[in-house]
């Protein structure tokens, strides 16, 4: 099951400047961790120990998944998960 | 410094703000004084009233914005806001480009002074808006006048005029540090450039956030992003990179002990601020640190799940 994954300009660095990538996972948590292993760093700054950063915004598709059910999120074939960055400067 | 009673415009409420004495925080530095500058206080509510009132008037006063033409800019929300103001208070139109994920605040505040909103892919960031603003203004340059704030010598030059200048007629006699984050750069580069003037040297320290993924709103990571031509890095004597979570902690305590409900940019830069007079206080040294309150926090506020079932 490949889920699109869009990741902004800030981490594109961890994704060989790709702009969307793919992953699986049954769950938001589980494609974060099978994201990990393709592209080392990602999983640390997107959760810290007690969970999704405070400032990270991870949509899917249109809903922030703290308004779902967060990491726990169950995931389907067609999902789009987005990382959404703060906005920066004047 | 007076404030008048009596205002002709609504610009004339722009600068003048107070110097607020965060003294709950001065419990923990000892003979080091901690002064912020309540930004909040201007009529648009942010610190960008400040640059985008000079660079109205100076492309007025140079005849490079006229009636028939439509101001246009990026931005990440405040000098939105203080364009719109400035735009609905001198009767000219406003544009802006800001990426579609600007809190929901920003949107209905500028559009509720007339202003158009144009939206860029919010995965781009701030980086994102600036292109597709010069790409419109490249489209169609009769209709629009392009200030570009991030290379506007009239954004630091609003700061060396007038923030830089009331500190110094504030807390001339006392101030040691001067402390604030890095966006457009313009509050730093001017605020600096009238300190160094002055006749004491004043240690004047850049904040930038410490990783390119961050969370604190308004703040730019120079490393990762397009670095605005205003930016002159010799200015800085210091740079400071500071953790979302250490400004974001520094807002709530913000909120809680001080009173004051600011935004996350304010919070970072008062989180250097103490840093640098925990540290002189450790060495036994005097100061008096001073630094900005960017904006109020509630333009940050989300809509709760709750709230978010209601239409109207």
């Amino acid at each position: 099951m490949a889920i699109t994954v869009r990741v902004p300009t800030q981490l594109r660095t961890l994704t060989a400047g790709k702009e969307e990538v793919t992953g699986t996972g049954a769950t938001v948590g589980e494609l974060i961790d099978q994201l990990e292993g393709a592209h080392p760093g990602l999983k640390d700054r997107l959760l810290d120990a007690k969970g999704i950063r405070r400032f990270v915004n991870l949509y899917l598709n249109e809903e922030d998944v703290r308004f779902l059910d967060g990491l726990n999120t169950r995931l389907k074939e067609t999902d789009t998960l987005t990382i959404v960055p703060a906005i920066a400067g004047g | 410094m007076l404030r008048p009673k009596r205002l002709d415009s609504i610009l004339d409420a722009v600068g003048n703000t107070p110097l607020l004495r965060l003294r709950a925080l001065e419990r923990d530095t000892p003979g080091v004084e901690i002064y912020a500058k309540l930004e909040f206080q201007n009529p648009g509510g942010s610190v960008k009233d400040r640059p985008a009132r000079e660079m109205f008037l100076d492309a007025i006063a140079r005849g490079d914005l006229t009636r028939d033409r439509v101001l246009i800019d990026s931005t990440s929300g405040n000098t939105g806001v203080a364009y719109s103001l400035v735009g609905a208070a001198l009767g000219y139109r406003v544009a802006l480009v800001m990426p579609s994920n600007v809190s929901q605040a920003r949107k209905d505040i500028t559009r509720a002074f007339g202003t158009e909103i144009v939206y860029s892919d919010p995965l781009e960031g701030s980086d994102g808006a600036i292109r597709l603003a010069r790409k419109l203004v490249a489209e169609s340059p009769d209709r629009y006048y392009y200030p570009d704030q991030y290379s506007n010598p009239s954004n630091p030059g609003a700061h060396y005029r007038t923030t830089g200048a009331e500190i110094l007629a504030d807390v001339g006699d006392r101030i040691t540090h001067f402390v604030t984050g890095l966006g457009t750069t313009g509050t730093m580069m001017g605020t600096t450039r009238r300190l160094k003037e002055h006749h004491r040297p004043i240690r004047c320290v850049a904040v930038q956030p410490a990783d390119a993924l961050h969370g604190l709103e308004g703040l730019k990571h120079l490393p990762s992003s397009l670095v605005p031509p205003i930016y002159d890095d010799a200015l800085p004597d210091a740079t400071m990179w500071v953790n979302t979570e250490d400004g974001w902690d520094m807002t709530d305590r913000l909120w809680e002990q001080e009173a004051v409900h600011v935004g996350h940019s304010a919070g970072a830069n008062v989180f250097a601020a103490y840093s640098i007079a925990r540290d002189l206080s450790a060495r036994g040294e005097p100061g008096c640190v001073v630094t900005i309150l960017c904006d109020r926090g509630d333009r940050y506020f989300l809509p709760l799940k709750w709230e978010r079932l209601y239409t109207w």
